[in-house]
């Protein structure tokens, strides 16, 4: 994820005006260890079944669908913003787009997105 | 006529203007519509979790956004009507070498209290921590509560 995309997340977000849909971007922090990549996105209220993950060439998309709580009460003050969380990035092409994982805990989405084994760091041991 | 303390013009307050407008401008190039897509304020400096404010006849309900912590990282108090919630959330140890490419989460503490708008019973209060959303209910004391009063005709 060298460039994570602004260009496209700028057009995608000009086209989800036209459709009328609120998104709310995720903040995220991307880590990079020898061995991948590390996403981490606050997602507050979203459900493991909420979540839309999807992989289109090296463009990835994260969705996270929420339902507004609806417990029959009266909104007397409200600061939170009521949407869906969306957000795009372009992967590394160094990335096994296949050995993907993702996790949900406690409205934050873990990625573990690994680096091709053929791309990893690797000792050379040196013979006599 | 009142009298009202003349009061020197605060320089340090505009300044601080000058540069969160600075900043808003930066923001506004990097991303139109983030400065109002996020429910945590912006230019606050700190984490100040988005909290909202429900009621019903009985009970009065506080939600607030606090992402990825643990359920004892969390304290609520509630003193003379007051709710306070606060706590700290740490960058994971896992990632401290890690080279960071974003880090737009808020690492720190955070505090927030709400005045409630009527008395609680303190001693039913209930909170639970699901998705990252810390859910208050406090049931209000009785005489807080609507009372239906029936008019006798003669």
């Amino acid at each position: 994820m060298n460039a994570v995309a602004n260009h496209s997340e700028r057009k995608e977000r000009n086209h989800e005006r036209v459709e009328q849909q609120v998104w709310l971007s995720p903040e995220v922090n991307i880590f990079e260890t020898p061995e991948g990549y590390v996403l981490e996105g606050e997602m507050p209220g979203v459900t493991k079944s909420g979540l839309e993950i999807t992989l289109e060439g090296n463009t990835l998309t994260i969705v996270g669908h929420r339902h507004e709580a609806d417990f029959g009460a009266n909104p007397v003050y409200r600061e939170s913003r009521a949407g869906s969380f969306r957000r795009v990035f372009e992967l590394d092409p160094a990335i096994e787009t296949s050995k993907i994982n993702a996790k949900m805990e406690q409205g934050v989405l873990k990625l573990h997105l690994p680096k091709a084994e053929k791309v990893k760091p690797r000792k050379i041991q040196v013979t006599d | 006529m009142t009298l009202t303390r003349w009061q020197r013009p605060q320089l340090w307050d505009a300044a601080r203007h000058l540069s969160s407008l600075r900043e808003e401008i930066d923001r506004l190039f990097e991303s139109p519509f983030s400065l109002f897509e996020n429910g945590s304020q912006p230019f606050s400096g700190g984490w100040v979790p988005a909290m909202d404010l429900y009621e019903d006849k009985d009970n009065v309900f506080v939600r607030a956004e606090v992402p990825g912590m643990k359920k004892d990282e969390i304290d609520i108090s509630l003193h003379e009507g007051v709710l306070t919630l606060s706590g700290e959330r740490k960058l994971e140890k896992e990632y401290d070498k890690a080279a960071s490419h974003r880090l737009e989460r808020f690492v720190g503490r955070f505090q927030r209290s709400i005045t409630l708008p009527h008395p609680v019973d303190a001693t039913k209060v209930r909170a639970a921590y699901k998705d990252g959303i810390l859910a208050v209910t406090l049931p209000k004391a009785e005489e807080a509560k609507p009372k239906q009063i029936s008019v006798s005709a003669e």
